[in-house]
């Protein structure tokens, strides 16, 4: 029997499954989403490779570039990406945590120059496996969690 | 080739060994009579959007030494930035006065941000608790010209080893040069605990210990002494027991051997007793006077007059 689709195929545009639930709205939010484009959201689908769930976003009509799409290996690391062209799978994108990340996190240090006097955010990789990055500013060192990501400056 | 001019002096994470070597050796030139007027015809801008007594007047001093003019101003309140000028737009506009620039300022990651938006090399003298390179400069220089070297020493690190700026920068330079490091402090105030997993990881040795007396059989040559403040207490009964036990005498000094020589970034309040003072041991001194020669050395080369 024909699979009833939930979520809609796309024709052109980026497909990110195994999102862990609930974070495909975090996805949108620092992908700066909001405001540009029709994309649409599965929530809470059973997954074999996400005890808790997935959640599966696409988004229509934009491909997203290399640096975006290591952003999202921030909070799913196991996110799956489908660049589609004409219907078909034109890409499947590798994601890795980015060295570098502008813009999307907020340094958690309310006394870094970033808080207080306008620095642009930057964070450098500081250790792969436990996931933790310094802010160039203050030098601070910073575990990735969800509530840390916001959308771009 | 000089490598230093034009660079900013913001952290030590940016310095390599053989960077802090420059450094060392160009300070002793200095105070052997060489490099005289390295900063002729050059204008330094001091801008201290935070009060400091001993760093502001060193660099100023090491300007006017080195042939050089100052200016600027010693407190926030007396600069465009009370009529809401942003940090930024300071730095854009000073940047056209001066040949290089020194700031200390309360936010952590200042100086990086002025080094982005200035022309002119900027020397970071405070940036919060993050870092004081030139602290560390003026250590190690003080080190090597009491010891002969940098090398294989063995170092106490006592007092709030928590929250000092200037124990992370000379930990960090230490573990450099092969130290090997004892850390003495209150369970409250101990070293965090990201810089000692980074030192294992890099294979430096280290031990941590709850008060001076534990370091008695260790033959150290320094202990560097820092203050415990006040206002990391709640209760300040608390805080006078616990301070109490980090204070340097004679007896300490007698316990830990007569080799060892005492470092204190200053200003001290009572953690080391002034009976202290005339011991060959105390070296604290000749430490703050050194501050000059090194900013000396550090402007002459970020000017170009010191290759």
């Amino acid at each position: 029997m024909e699979r009833a689709y939930k979520v809609y195929a796309i024709n052109n545009g980026t497909v990110i499954d195994h999102i862990p639930t609930p974070l495909a709205l975090k996805v949108v939010e620092i992908l700066g989403l909001g405001s540009e484009g029709v994309f649409t959201i599965g929530v809470g689908f059973q997954s074999k490779r996400l005890p808790g769930g997935k959640d599966i976003l696409k988004i229509e009509n934009r491909i997203l570039l290399e640096n975006e799409t290591d952003t999202i290996a921030l909070i799913a690391p196991d996110a799956t990406i489908n660049i589609i062209k004409d219907g078909r799978v034109s890409e499947k994108r590798i994601i890795s945590i980015p060295n570098r990340i502008f813009g999307v996190m907020q340094c958690p240090n309310p006394n870094c120059a970033t808080n207080k006097l306008g620095a642009h955010r930057h964070f450098r990789l500081e250790d792969k496996e436990k996931m933790t990055y310094r802010c160039e500013y203050c030098e601070r060192v910073t575990e990735i969690i969800p509530a840390n990501l916001t959308a771009p400056e | 080739m000089n490598s230093f001019k034009d660079r900013d002096m913001i952290s030590l994470r940016d310095m390599t060994i053989d960077d802090l070597w420059t450094i060392v050796s160009r300070t002793g030139e200095i105070k052997t009579g060489k490099h005289r007027d390295c900063l002729k015809d050059k204008t330094i801008a001091s801008l201290f959007f935070e009060p400091s007594t001993r760093t502001r007047l060193s660099f100023e001093s090491a300007v006017v030494k080195s042939g050089g003019s100052v200016f600027g101003f010693a407190d926030p309140g007396s600069s465009s930035q009370k009529k809401g000028e942003s940090f930024s737009d300071s730095i854009r506009t000073v940047t056209g006065y001066c040949d290089a620039m020194v700031i200390r300022h309360p936010v952590e990651g200042a100086a990086r941000l002025a080094s982005e938006v200035a022309t002119v090399p900027v020397i970071n003298a405070g940036d919060g608790a993050n870092q004081h390179p030139t602290q560390t400069f003026l250590d190690l220089f003080t080190i090597y010209e009491e010891f002969g070297r940098l090398k294989n020493l063995k170092i106490g690190i006592m007092g709030d080893l928590k929250y000092g700026r200037t124990v992370h920068s000379l930990t960090h330079a230490m573990a450099l040069f092969d130290a090997e490091m004892i850390f003495i402090s209150p369970p409250s105030l101990k070293m965090p605990s990201t810089i000692l997993s980074d030192l294992s990881e890099k294979g430096v040795s280290f031990r941590t210990l709850i008060a001076p007396e534990g370091a008695a059989d260790m033959n150290l040559d320094i202990l560097y002494v820092t203050r415990i403040q006040k206002e990391r207490f709640g209760d300040p009964q608390e805080y006078k027991n616990v301070a109490h036990g980090y204070r340097i005498d004679k007896s300490t000094i007698a316990a830990l051997g007569e080799q060892v020589r005492i470092m204190h970034p200053l200003p001290r309040v009572d953690e080391i007793a002034e009976e202290v003072d005339e011991t060959p041991n105390a070296i604290y001194f000749t430490q703050a006077h050194n501050g000059v020669p090194t900013r000396q050395a550090l402007l002459g080369l970020v000017t170009g007059g010191i290759n």
